[in-house]
């Protein structure tokens, strides 16, 4: 190529690249606009006097307390129209019968019209038996959240986790990375679905259902950041514990009494 | 939900032994999700294939490598296929590229799967191609010759400098493209060994493993798309490129046990909480799959006629027989491995207290059949683009080296 | 400097891919289709504004105070009215819309039938032998299910422990014969708690050597047996030995 074929080039290339970058340029500051009507956006709730930034949402629950009714189970699908099959739960109570011989024997007292297997032990056999309420632990830390390829589920300002339905691709990974078996796949939307804390009812200053209905007020919500909470005196007056705690995802579920044998 | 659907999960729900979560009982990444690796797998051992040529001057393997290249893009094409049909929202898949999460491997891997396919593949298939592509534009018929001409983005330098440019921008691109294959396929086996979650899944050696496993299979691929492809021409093979090919298939098969020994033997001597379901797991689901089909099938009888036709010197017949059956035997074995890690994962509960059972559709999106079908086409893609693009350059005559 | 060919074009597609992936992205896709932050805000909205079915027992106490003053005081008062009766969003539109008040055997032993694992002073029965075929509702107020006749037996509340000491060597023995237990216990549990015997002589009035009463019972020497540890620190009194 000689000088002139190399000017040619040139010449084609400056305006090109400068119409390139006129278009960036126009992005970038619609990006930045964008982002602050967005950071409003998301406080949209904040006109109806809500303040997601005023609250961090976590929930105790007392194992002594619990009686395994399921109270809270129904409730839960009720509220949440969750299908009423026995594959399909956001919350749900575990059953655990420790014997002397060491054997753990644990069920699914949720799934009903089963016949309990480990309820059936002899008296003398068992040395302790209780029961374990488990939902989505919305962690502070969450594996779903991280592995989520297109960011349908995220954390809120106010500390819940939540899942977009209309964004979820259903690639099912957050199912594969929740360590607690949280989450399912919905079988009319397709889409991964999990425990909200209720999230509709917390915002209007409600319990969530499954905390509402329970007898024996075993199941304790509450706003970490306030200070006279029933939360607050809840880990107070208590040992607290989480599931996994190796796994560093930082739950917000905190148990007390919780056994050891309790995976 | 259908009632059939609901009545197969009720038998699922009896099949479960132990304790498991009560979500546990779908298992969410069936046969699709196994076919995915071993599909990404194949491109990239068939690239590494293709660099021993280019950059590591392995003169006796280059019958071989435009066949292995185009069985690299062949699968690469091919591999998003089964990744969209298992999505619960097919029709939702553009929100990868548009919003991806930049914390999730399976986001980013998209952008990886785009840096190799437009970076690297494709830009070597071009290079490579490139005389040829302008040979046979001015040689053929329209329309075909307009595909040509298009092909070779209009290219019309045939000249001894420009032969030169393209012969060093392959070798460049093979020497980014190695590193590059490796973070294609290792970045596979990081998205299953990055899931904390799942003690079967979590190791550091999972990307390790895929990837030597990749590398396995793709060259065993190449090996038996060469014997057939050479035999349906009634072409004389090279016996001194299946020889030298067939030694390097060896060494990989090596390694990747060694890797794969190493995380069983590191798993049993470190004796975590997950052993003892882990134990339960590969005894009571996985022992045809992962005893017999991957190790005993997928590696060990293959090394050993491997080790029979490299000591003993057999005739060149009963080593293409030999050779032939290793290549068979170990797509079987790196299947297996990719059922092993993905479904095997799945059939523990994160409790560590149980089991629970996988049934395989026939029919329906994520079915055997769609399984198979997304197997079989990377075979159908490699035809059409074996019949646009030569796998010999043209103008040169294979001259086998007896 | 002559720029090869094959780079001229390669840089030309090249230039057009990215060219249209900029347009693309930054000038025809509308916002709400790539940003992250919008798509979570109507996310969120979206969650907000799902309906609320149970409406919560501070509605309910607005209109039935008089129930809802009677139960704050009884043995039913961490019990929320729809755990019961069920959602009340009807209701609260509507009040001709009656909730279904469940009257039936079936109902109460959701919670009160004997379960092993059941923690121990919920009260539990047998609900096949407890006053069979009566409704429950017929002895107990649900808003204050305080039974007619104080329950005699410490059972109504500790079946475990009694189901445990029934099948032990210590069955004949009464619960007060080691529980000093306050009157307070039967309205007040978890405020007025029974005793528990502090001295190792208690044990030792029929387990020493030279005790005079239940010949039978199995005989230590209480000064030197289990050092200065209280006899239940390791026996379980209601099943001693455990598995035997």
């Amino acid at each position: 190529m000689n000088k002139r074929e190399f000017l040619k080039g040139l010449i084609l290339f400056f305006p090109a690249g400068g119409i390139l970058r006129a278009i960036a340029e126009e992005a970038a500051a619609k990006e930045t606009t964008a982002k602050a009507t967005d950071k409003k956006a998301s406080g949209s709730a904040e006109s109806k006097g809500y303040d997601p930034a005023d609250h961090y949402y976590g929930m105790g629950i007392e194992i002594d307390k619990c009686i395994g009714c399921n109270r809270c189970v129904e409730a839960c699908k009720v509220e949440n129209n969750v299908p009423d099959l026995p594959f399909f739960f956001r919350t749900w109570v575990e059953r655990y019968v420790i014997k002397w011989d060491g054997e753990v024997l644990v069920e699914d007292i949720s799934i009903k019209d089963r016949k309990s297997k480990a309820s059936a032990q002899e008296d003398r056999d068992v040395v302790r038996s209780f029961f374990v309420p488990k939902l989505c632990n919305h962690c502070a830390n969450p594996p779903c959240v991280q592995v989520c390829p297109v960011g349908a589920t995220f954390s809120t300002k106010d500390g819940v986790v939540l899942v977009d339905s209309k964004r979820c691709v259903g690639c099912r990974y957050c199912i594969q990375a929740c360590p607690y078996g949280a989450r399912y796949l919905h079988p009319v939307t397709r889409t991964a679905d999990k425990c909200t804390f209720c999230y509709h009812r917390v915002v209007k200053g409600l319990l969530p259902a499954c905390a509402e209905v329970c007898p024996t007020r075993a199941r304790i919500f509450g706003d970490l950041k306030s200070k006279a909470s029933r939360l607050m005196r809840f880990t107070r007056m208590n040992k607290i514990h989480v599931l996994k705690p190796a796994l560093n995802s930082e739950p917000k579920v905190y148990y007390a009494q919780l056994d050891g044998e309790v995976r | 939900m259908s009632p059939d659907r609901v009545a197969a999960m009720y038998e699922l729900l009896e099949q479960v032994t132990g304790y498991i979560y009560p979500n546990e009982i779908e298992v969410h990444w069936g046969i699709l999700v196994v076919v995915y690796p071993y599909v990404t797998g194949v491109v990239a051992g068939a690239f590494i294939l293709a660099s021993l040529v280019k950059v590591f001057n392995i003169k006796e393997v280059q019958p071989t490598y435009r066949l292995a290249l185009l069985t690299a893009l062949a699968f690469l094409l091919v591999a998003p296929l089964p990744l969209l049909l298992h999505l619960g929202r097919p029709e939702r898949f553009y929100e990868i590229i548009l919003t991806p999460n930049p914390s999730s491997a399976m986001a980013m891997f998209g952008f990886v799967y785009a840096w190799y396919l437009m970076g690297i593949l494709l830009l070597e298939i071009w290079f490579e191609y490139r005389r040829d592509l302008v040979v046979m534009a001015r040689r053929e018929r329209p329309p075909l010759s307009w595909i040509y001409r298009a092909l070779s983005l209009y290219s019309t330098d045939l000249s001894e400098a420009a032969l030169a440019f393209d012969r060093k921008a392959i070798k460049v691109i093979t020497i980014i493209g190695i590193p590059s294959a490796f973070l294609l396929h290792g970045y596979v086996g990081f998205i299953f060994g990055s899931v904390k979650a799942n003690p079967w899944w979590a190791s550091v050696l999972m990307p390790i493993e895929f990837l030597m496993s990749a590398i396995v299979s793709g060259i065993a691929l190449v090996i038996f798309l060469y014997m057939v492809l050479w035999g349906l021409r009634r072409q004389p093979i090279d016996m001194a490129c299946l020889d030298k090919i067939t030694s390097y298939l060896f060494y990989a098969v090596i390694v990747d046990f060694a890797v794969e020994a190493l995380d069983f033997i590191h798993r049993l001597y470190q004796s975590e909480e997950s052993v003892k379901i882990l134990g339960k797991l590969i005894t009571h689901k996985l022992f045809m799959s992962l005893f017999v089909l991957q190790i005993l099938l997928g590696m060990i009888i293959p090394l050993g006629i491997l080790v029979l036709a490299k000591l003993r010197k057999l005739g060149d017949d009963l080593r293409k027989v030999i050779y032939f059956t290793a290549a068979i035997l170990i797509q079987v074995g790196i299947f297996s491995m990719r059922w092993n890690v993905v479904i095997g994962g799945q059939l523990f509960s994160k409790s560590f207290r149980g089991l629970m059972a996988y049934k395989m559709e026939v029919m329906g999106i994520e079915g055997l059949i769609t399984a198979l079908g997304a197997l079989v086409l990377p075979f159908i893609v490699l035809i059409v683009l074996i019949r646009l693009l030569p796998t010999t350059r043209l103008g040169e005559v294979e001259s086998p080296t007896a | 400097m002559k720029i090869p060919e094959q780079i001229q074009r390669l840089a030309i597609v090249t230039a057009v891919i990215l060219a249209g992936v900029v347009v693309t992205r930054f000038l025809i896709l509308p916002r709400s289709l790539v940003s992250t932050g919008l798509q979570q805000a109507s996310a969120i909205e979206r969650e907000a504004a799902k309906p609320v079915k149970f409406v919560g027992s501070s509605e309910c106490e607005d209109c039935h105070h008089d129930v809802a003053d009677k139960q704050r005081v009884s043995f039913h008062k961490n019990l929320s009215c729809e755990g019961c009766h069920g959602q009340a969003t009807e209701h609260l539109e509507d009040q001709s819309v009656e909730l279904p008040s469940p009257g039936k055997r079936k109902f109460c032993p959701l919670c009160h039938a004997f379960d092993p694992s059941r923690p121990t002073g919920f009260p539990q029965i047998n609900p096949t032998t407890h006053n069979p075929l009566k409704p429950c509702i017929k002895c107990h107020n649900p808003h204050d299910p305080v039974p007619k006749k104080v329950p005699a037996e410490c059972s109504a509340c500790h079946a475990q422990i009694e189901r445990t000491k029934a099948i032990s060597s210590h069955a004949l023995l009464a619960c007060t014969k080691c529980h000093t237990v306050p009157g307070r216990h039967k309205t007040r549990p978890r405020s007025a708690l029974p005793s528990k015997p502090e001295t190792r002589e208690f044990c030792a009035k029929c387990h020493d050597k030279g005790a005079t009463v239940e010949k039978d019972a199995p005989k230590i020497d209480a000064s030197a047996h289990g050092g200065p540890y209280l006899c239940w620190e390791c026996h379980y009194p209601h099943l001693p030995e455990g598995r035997t």
